[in-house]
């Protein structure tokens, strides 16, 4: 039953490489985009954390500003 | 109406979104992967090789849909005057890139057993080709342009010049003699594939669609940060 899975009348080389190059370079796309996130969040931090009392009062206003910061994106 | 789209207000949703998504990408990935590699017939011409179409076609699918989907934002953008919907269209891009050069990497592994050869200058890889060089200087152009004004500029031309690439793509199975056969499937009129090999491509091809969508809201979160960190800069 496994053999027959792997080796699929002699197509499995070519049937198991496409599904792999797939999962491979969704694999690959995603820890891409992750590390963009997490990159761009990081710096979002650290600016923040260095605004002063009065600029740190304004940012504040924007909602948005504290759901980056809450990091919601959990993935 | 765009307002409702405004990054400010949408933000709340997006940040959110990615983990269900990516939890319902992987219960139809899972199922799509069964179907496709366990439970779907070999066909008695191709025998099991015919299971590379369950990646092949939703790839070349989504990727076309994807650069339509650029193009027209694109175009919206500028008719509407909405910086929000280039930056939907440049958060796409990346995942349709992916899609295009998976559908060119499958499909080179299948021609392999069906005609022999893993490439040939035929009508439909060739344009799918050309499709991947539109996609890659759409992505170049806002990597290189500084210019906010420009970027727009040059990318909506690129997107407009590649959209004519489009229905050659679809096409040109009919237009020329290739290597590929004719559409199995058809919208408009009965399909020739069978129901239990139009199923596995079906659940592939709603696995791809959620993936896309993962990999768009991702990028879509890290640019409006992009944006807020500019924002911090200006204060």
């Amino acid at each position: 039953m496994i053999n027959e899975l792997l080796n699929m009348n002699g197509y499995g080389l070519y049937v198991w490489s496409a599904f792999s190059f797939t999962l491979l370079s969704f694999l690959t796309l995603y820890y891409v985009a992750k590390v963009q996130y997490i990159r761009e969040r990081n710096k979002f931090i650290a600016k923040y954390g260095s605004l002063d009392a009065q600029k740190a009062k304004v940012a504040r206003t924007q909602t948005i500003n504290q759901e980056i910061l809450s990091g919601s994106q959990s993935i | 109406m765009f307002k409702l789209f405004e990054p400010n207000k949408i933000f709340s949703i997006t940040s959110k979104a990615p983990k269900y998504v990516m939890v319902l990408f992987i219960l139809v990935l899972s199922i799509g992967l069964v179907e496709a590699l366990i439970l779907s017939p070999e066909d008695y011409k191709q025998s099991h090789s015919v299971r590379i179409m369950y990646v092949h076609v939703p790839a070349a699918w989504i990727s076309l849909g994807i650069f339509s989907s650029i193009t027209l934002l694109s175009l919206s953008g500028y008719i509407f005057r909405n910086k929000n919907f280039f930056l939907i269209a440049k958060s796409l891009a990346p995942s349709g890139l992916v899609f295009n050069i998976i559908a060119l990497v499958t499909g080179s592994i299948w021609g392999k057993p069906t005609w022999g050869t893993w490439w040939a200058w035929d009508a439909r890889i060739t344009s799918m080709l050309i499709l991947a060089i539109f996609y890659l200087l759409y992505l170049i152009a806002w990597r290189i342009y500084e210019d906010k004004e420009q970027v727009l500029k040059i990318t909506t031309l690129i997107t407009i010049f590649g959209i004519i690439n489009i229905p050659i793509i679809k096409y040109s199975v009919d237009w020329w003699n290739t290597l590929h056969q004719p559409a199995s499937i058809n919208i408009m009129s009965n399909s020739s594939i069978h129901s239990s090999m139009l199923l596995p491509l079906m659940i592939m091809t709603a696995a791809f669609a959620l993936f896309s969508l993962l990999i768009f809201l991702m990028k879509y979160n890290t640019e409006l940060i992009k944006l807020k960190n500019k924002g911090l800069d200006r204060l």
